[in-house]
C-alpha cells in the first residue's frame, strides 16, 4: 500500500465491499465521499479487496480518564485505541476527576480530542453535581457550551432518586437531550461483587442480583413515558432487562438501550473458572457478568432492535488496580479495540446481523441517539467520509500489549478473535493505515 | 493431591480419605513424649493472617512445626492492607524467603487463589472472606469419623448463616464428597439464592430435621448481621434456629454436635449443650493440629510437584 | 522393605520357596530365643508392610517353642525417610506399639530385604522418640547386600548375592496369596 498523505486531492478505496455486500470503488474528495462506483481514480489508491467498508464507528460508552487518571488512559491514547478500533468518533463518559460536570470540563475534553485528532471526541455530561446524585448539574450550559453536550450520564453511578431522574429527563427536553442512566439500585447492590447467582454463591462473593438493574430500568421507562422525554439504557445486562425495555417500546416510548461487546461474549462462571486463573478481577465489571442465558437474551434483542447499539463501555484501569484480591479490584474492561471483532464473533458468525446491521448499531444508531452532527451516515456520495475499512477473514491471539490503550485489562487475553481493522478515515484523512496509526 | 488446598473442592474422595486416614496415624503422635516428627526439616512454612484468627493460627503453627518445619508467622492485620496490591507485593516478599507453604487467611473471598498465582510453594486456605475454609471441614469430618466411623449416608445438619460461612460451604462440599447427606437449616434469609444447586438438602425448620439427624453442627450468627435485617431479633433467631435444651433432649441418642468456634452461648446454643458429653467443641481443637499436620505432610512432605496446579 | 513391581520381560526366578521361608523363620525364632536368653523382655516390631507378617509368624514360632506370648508391634518409618523429596508424600503405614511399651526392652526390627540399611537408619531414627529400649536387634528374611550406611542384620534367612540391577520381591501368603522370595533380572534388549 503506497503511503497516503492527509490529502484532500482525492484518494480512491479499491475495492471494498460496501457493508458486506456489491464491492465498489469509493472516491473520497475534501473529505467527503464524492464517487461510488467502479474502476474509480484518485491520486491516491488503497487497496481494500476482500475487506468490508463500513461507516466510521461511533461509541456511546467510553471512558477517556482523562482529566484526573492519566495514568489509566488520556485523550491522547484512548482516541488512538477508538481509531484502531474503527472508530471516528467517542462519547466521553463523565466520571473523570474533576468530573464533567460543567461548561469548563466537557470544553476542556472535546479540545483534548480535537488536538488529538485520532477521532472526534464528545463529552458526556453529568446529570448531577460531582455525580453525587444530589443537586442537578448545570445541564443547559453544558449544552450550549463548545462542545454541545447532548448525552447527560452519571455512569458509573445510578441517578437513583426518583424525583432527580425524572427532573433530569424533563429538563434536557429543552435541548433535545438524553439521559442516559446506569441502570443499578445502589441498597440491592451494596458491596457487591458479581452476578448473584449459582457461581456467586459457590465463590462467596456477595451477589448483584439482576433485580436491581431491572427496578431501575422499569421504573425509569415507566417515568419517561409520564414526562414525555428521551431515555437511554446504559450496558444492559439481564434477560429481565430486555424483556422491560421490549415492553417500552411497544408502548411507543422513545427508549432506547446499548449492550456492551463483553456482555455479548462473556459468562459470569468465568470468575470461577478460566485461563487466567479463579477470581481474577479482570472479569470484574459493572454491571457484572451475568449468565448464559443472559448473553442469549441480549444477542437477540441486539439482533431484533431491541437494543439499538453496541457501546464498548471501555473502562481502562491500571494493572495494580487489577492485580488483586476480587474485593478490591476496580470495575471495568477496555474493549474499544476489540469491540468490532466480539461483535463478529458473537453477531455476525452467529447468523444474529449482517454488517448492514453492525453498521446500524455500531455507527447510525448511536449517532442518532447522541444528536452528534456528522457522523452515523451512510456510505453514500454527500456524507463525511467517515469510512472503516474492516478484514473480517482473520483470526487473531488477543495480545494486550499490542493495544494502544495505556491500560491491558482486557478480558480477552488468551484467546483469538476474529477480524481486524485495516483502516479508518475520519472526514477523509485516514487515522489508521495497515491497522497501524496512521 | 493437588499442589494447593484451597477448596474442599479441590479433594477426590480418596484424597480425603487419604488425609484424614493419614490424621488418624499422626493423632497418635500427641500421645507420645515427644511429639514431633522430623519430616518437614529444612521446609519453611508462612502463616500468611490477614485477619485476627489466634486459634486457627495456633493450630496451623503447632502442626507445621510438630513435622519440624521452620514457621513464619506473617501478621498483615491492622497495617494499610485495605487495598489488595499490597497481597501481591507480600507474595513476591515469601517468594524471596523460599517459603515452601503458605497458610493464608483474608478477609477476600478468592485471595489464596490470587496467591497462589504468584508464589511456588503450596498454598493452604485458613479462610478466606465468605468462600471456604476447607481444613475446617476435615478437622469436622475427622471428629465425626471418629465419633461415627464412616460418614456413608450419615445425615449431617448444619444450622445458622450459611450465606456468610465458608464453614458450611467447606462442609458440604466435603462431606458430600464422603457420602454425608447434609441438611442445610436457616432462616431463608441466610441462605444463597443459588443454594438449590449445592449437593445438599434445604429446611428453614429446624424441629423436622433435628430427629433424623446423626450430627448437627451450629454455625456462628456474627453480630454485623443481627443489626442488617437478616432476622427480627436476636430472641426470634434463638427461638427459631437455636439449639436449647428441648431440642436437644429430641435427638438421637447417639447423635453429636459440633461447633466451630467461637460460640455465642445462649444465643445459637445452649450453654449446657455446649458443655454435654455429645458436644465435641473441645475435641475439634485437638483434632485440628492432627488433621492441619496431615494436610501439610501430604502437600509438603513429597517431591515438589513444581508449578502444575 | 519390598521393591517395586518388576517389568513385564523381566526373568524370575525363585530363591526361596514357602517352606524355604518357613524353615528360615523357624531358625531365626530360635536363634532370637538363644541370643536373647529365652525371649525374656524382648519386643518383635516389623517394619511395614511385610516386616509386620513375619514379625506376627516369628512371635507364632517363638510361642510355640517356648509357650509364652512375645509382644508384637509395627513402626512406620515413612516420616523418618530420607529419601521423602524424591517422590510425592506417600501414605503412612502403621505405628502400633505393645501396650507395655518399648522402654527397657529388647526390640529385634523386622524387615523383609536389607539392602543399603536406609530403612533401617530410619526405623532407628523412629524408636529413638518413641522410646529408650535397652537393645535393639534387626532380623531379615533376605541380606541382598549393597550397604549404603553401617548397618548389619544380627538374623538372617538367607543371605543372597544380587547385583544392584537386579529386583529382590518377596511375597507373603498374608499380603499376596503366597510365599515366595523371587530374583527378577532386567531383560537387556
Amino acid at each position: 500500500m503506497s503511503p497516503v498523505s492527509p490529502s484532500p486531492a482525492g484518494i480512491v478505496i479499491k475495492g471494498a465491499s460496501i457493508l458486506g455486500g456489491e464491492t465498489a470503488d469509493i472516491l473520497i474528495r475534501d473529505g467527503v465521499i464524492a464517487e461510488i462506483g467502479q474502476d474509480l481514480a484518485g491520486d491516491e489508491t488503497v487497496d481494500a479487496r476482500g475487506l468490508i467498508a463500513l461507516p466510521g464507528l461511533v461509541d456511546l460508552h467510553t471512558h477517556l480518564r482523562e482529566p484526573g487518571r492519566e495514568d489509566a488512559e488520556t485523550v491522547e491514547s484512548g482516541t488512538r485505541a477508538a481509531a484502531l478500533g474503527g472508530y471516528t468518533a467517542v462519547h466521553a463518559m463523565a466520571n473523570t476527576s474533576p468530573v464533567a460536570d460543567t461548561a469548563g470540563v466537557v470544553e476542556q475534553v472535546w479540545r483534548l480530542g480535537q488536538e488529538a485528532g485520532h477521532c472526534d471526541v464528545q463529552p458526556v455530561g453529568a446529570v448531577t453535581e460531582g455525580l453525587a446524585g444530589e443537586r442537578l448539574a448545570e445541564l443547559g450550559a453544558m449544552a450550549d457550551s463548545a462542545a454541545r453536550v447532548r448525552v447527560f450520564s452519571d455512569d458509573g453511578k445510578c441517578v437513583s432518586d426518583a424525583v432527580l431522574m425524572r427532573r433530569a429527563l424533563e429538563y434536557v427536553k429543552a435541548f433535545d437531550g438524553v439521559v442516559a442512566q446506569h441502570a443499578q439500585e445502589p441498597r440491592l447492590t451494596a458491596d457487591a461483587q458479581m452476578n448473584e447467582g449459582a457461581v456467586s454463591g459457590r465463590l462467596g462473593l456477595t451477589g448483584w442480583p439482576a433485580v436491581a438493574e431491572e427496578a431501575i430500568i422499569a421504573r425509569d421507562c415507566l417515568l419517561a413515558a409520564h414526562v414525555g422525554s428521551r431515555l437511554h439504557v446504559c450496558h444492559v445486562s439481564t434477560a429481565g432487562s430486555v424483556e422491560i425495555i421490549r415492553w417500552a417500546k411497544s408502548k411507543g416510548w422513545d427508549v432506547t438501550a446499548e449492550v456492551t461487546p463483553h456482555h455479548l461474549l462473556l459468562t459470569d462462571d468465568l470468575v470461577e473458572d478460566s485461563p487466567v486463573g479463579a477470581y481474577n478481577p479482570i472479569y470484574k465489571v459493572n454491571p457484572p457478568l451475568r449468565t448464559r442465558e443472559d448473553v442469549q437474551a441480549l444477542r437477540e434483542a441486539l439482533a431484533d432492535g431491541t437494543i439499538d447499539v453496541v457501546a464498548t463501555d471501555h473502562a481502562p484501569h491500571p494493572v495494580e488496580d487489577k492485580e488483586t484480591e476480587w474485593a478490591a479490584a476496580a470495575m471495568g474492561m477496555i474493549g474499544l479495540e476489540t469491540a468490532l471483532p466480539v461483535v463478529q464473533e458473537a453477531m455476525v458468525e452467529t447468523g444474529l446481523l449482517d454488517w448492514a446491521g453492525v453498521a446500524e448499531r455500531m455507527s447510525y444508531a448511536p449517532a442518532r441517539i447522541g444528536r452528534l452532527a456528522g457522523h452515523g451516515l451512510p456510505l453514500a456520495v454527500g456524507s463525511p467520509a467517515n469510512i472503516t475499512l474492516y478484514d473480517a477473514s482473520v483470526r487473531r491471539e488477543v495480545d494486550p500489549w499490542s493495544y494502544a490503550s495505556k491500560s491491558r485489562n482486557t478480558p480477552y487475553e488468551g484467546r483469538a478473535l476474529p477480524g481486524r481493522v485495516v483502516a479508518t478515515f475520519l472526514r477523509g484523512r485516514p487515522t489508521v493505515l495497515d491497522g497501524k496509526l496512521a | 493431591m493437588k499442589r494447593h488446598l484451597i477448596s474442599a473442592a479441590d479433594l477426590s474422595r480418596d484424597d480425603a480419605l487419604l488425609i484424614l486416614d493419614t490424621a488418624e496415624e499422626l493423632a497418635k503422635i500427641s500421645d507420645r513424649s515427644i511429639k514431633k516428627l522430623p519430616t518437614l526439616r529444612g521446609r519453611t512454612v508462612v502463616n500468611l493472617f490477614f485477619e485476627d484468627s489466634t486459634r486457627t493460627r495456633i493450630s496451623f503453627e503447632a502442626a507445621a512445626k510438630r513435622l519440624s518445619a521452620d514457621v513464619i508467622n506473617f501478621s498483615a492485620k491492622g497495617s494499610s492492607v485495605s487495598k489488595g496490591e499490597s497481597l501481591k507485593d507480600t507474595a513476591l516478599t515469601l517468594e524471596a524467603m523460599g517459603a515452601d507453604g503458605v497458610v493464608i487467611r483474608h478477609s477476600a473471598s478468592g485471595a489464596p487463589y490470587r496467591l497462589a498465582g504468584w508464589v511456588r510453594g503450596s498454598v493452604v486456605n485458613a479462610g478466606d472472606g465468605t468462600h471456604e475454609h476447607p481444613t475446617q471441614a476435615l478437622l469436622d469430618a475427622y471428629t465425626m469419623r471418629r465419633r461415627l466411623g464412616s460418614l456413608e449416608g450419615r445425615r449431617v445438619t448444619i444450622v445458622g448463616d450459611v450465606l456468610h460461612s465458608r464453614v458450611a460451604r467447606s462442609n458440604v462440599l466435603l462431606l458430600s464428597t464422603l457420602g454425608a447427606e447434609v441438611t442445610l437449616v436457616a432462616p431463608p434469609t441466610l441462605l444463597p439464592v443459588s443454594v438449590a444447586s449445592w449437593p445438599c438438602e434445604v429446611s428453614y425448620d429446624l424441629d423436622t430435621v433435628l430427629p433424623k439427624s446423626d450430627v448437627v453442627m451450629m454455625l456462628r450468627v456474627q453480630r454485623e448481621r443481627m443489626n442488617a435485617a437478616f432476622f427480627p431479633t436476636e430472641r426470634e433467631y434463638s427461638r427459631r434456629y437455636g439449639l436449647d435444651r428441648e431440642r436437644f433432649a429430641r435427638l438421637k441418642d447417639d447423635a453429636v454436635v459440633m461447633h466451630p468456634g467461637p460460640m455465642n452461648r445462649g444465643m445459637e446454643i445452649a450453654a449446657e449443650v455446649a458443655d454435654s458429653p455429645r458436644s465435641t467443641i473441645v475435641e475439634q481443637v485437638a483434632n485440628g493440629v492432627t488433621t492441619r499436620m496431615a494436610v501439610l505432610y501430604l502437600l509438603l512432605g513429597g517431591a515438589d510437584l513444581g508449578g502444575n496446579q | 522393605m519390598a521393591e517395586a513391581i518388576p517389568h513385564a520381560h523381566a526373568q524370575a526366578h525363585a530363591v526361596l520357596e514357602g517352606p524355604d521361608i518357613n524353615r528360615a523363620l523357624i531358625r531365626i525364632s530360635h536363634e532370637i530365643l538363644e541370643r536373647t536368653k529365652g525371649g525374656e523382655n524382648v519386643v518383635l516390631l516389623g517394619i511395614p508392610t511385610r516386616g509386620v507378617h513375619l514379625a506376627r509368624r516369628l512371635a507364632g514360632h517363638i510361642r510355640q517353642f517356648e509357650g509364652r506370648p512375645v509382644p508384637v508391634g509395627s513402626l512406620d518409618i515413612t516420616m523418618y525417610r530420607d529419601d521423602l523429596r524424591t517422590k510425592p508424600a506417600r501414605p503412612l503405614g502403621r505405628t502400633e506399639l505393645p501396650s507395655d511399651g518399648i522402654d527397657d526392652r529388647t526390640v529385634v526390627l523386622v524387615d523383609d530385604v536389607l539392602y543399603s540399611g536406609r530403612t533401617v537408619r530410619a526405623a532407628l531414627d523412629a524408636l529413638n522418640d518413641l522410646g529408650r529400649p535397652r537393645a535393639v536387634q534387626l532380623a531379615a528374611l533376605v541380606d541382598r547386600g549393597h550397604r549404603e550406611l553401617p548397618i548389619r542384620a544380627d538374623y538372617v534367612g538367607k543371605n543372597l548375592p544380587t547385583s544392584k540391577s537386579e529386583i529382590v520381591k518377596v511375597y507373603l501368603e498374608e499380603n499376596d496369596g503366597r510365599d515366595a522370595v523371587l530374583l527378577l533380572k532386567e531383560d537387556s534388549e
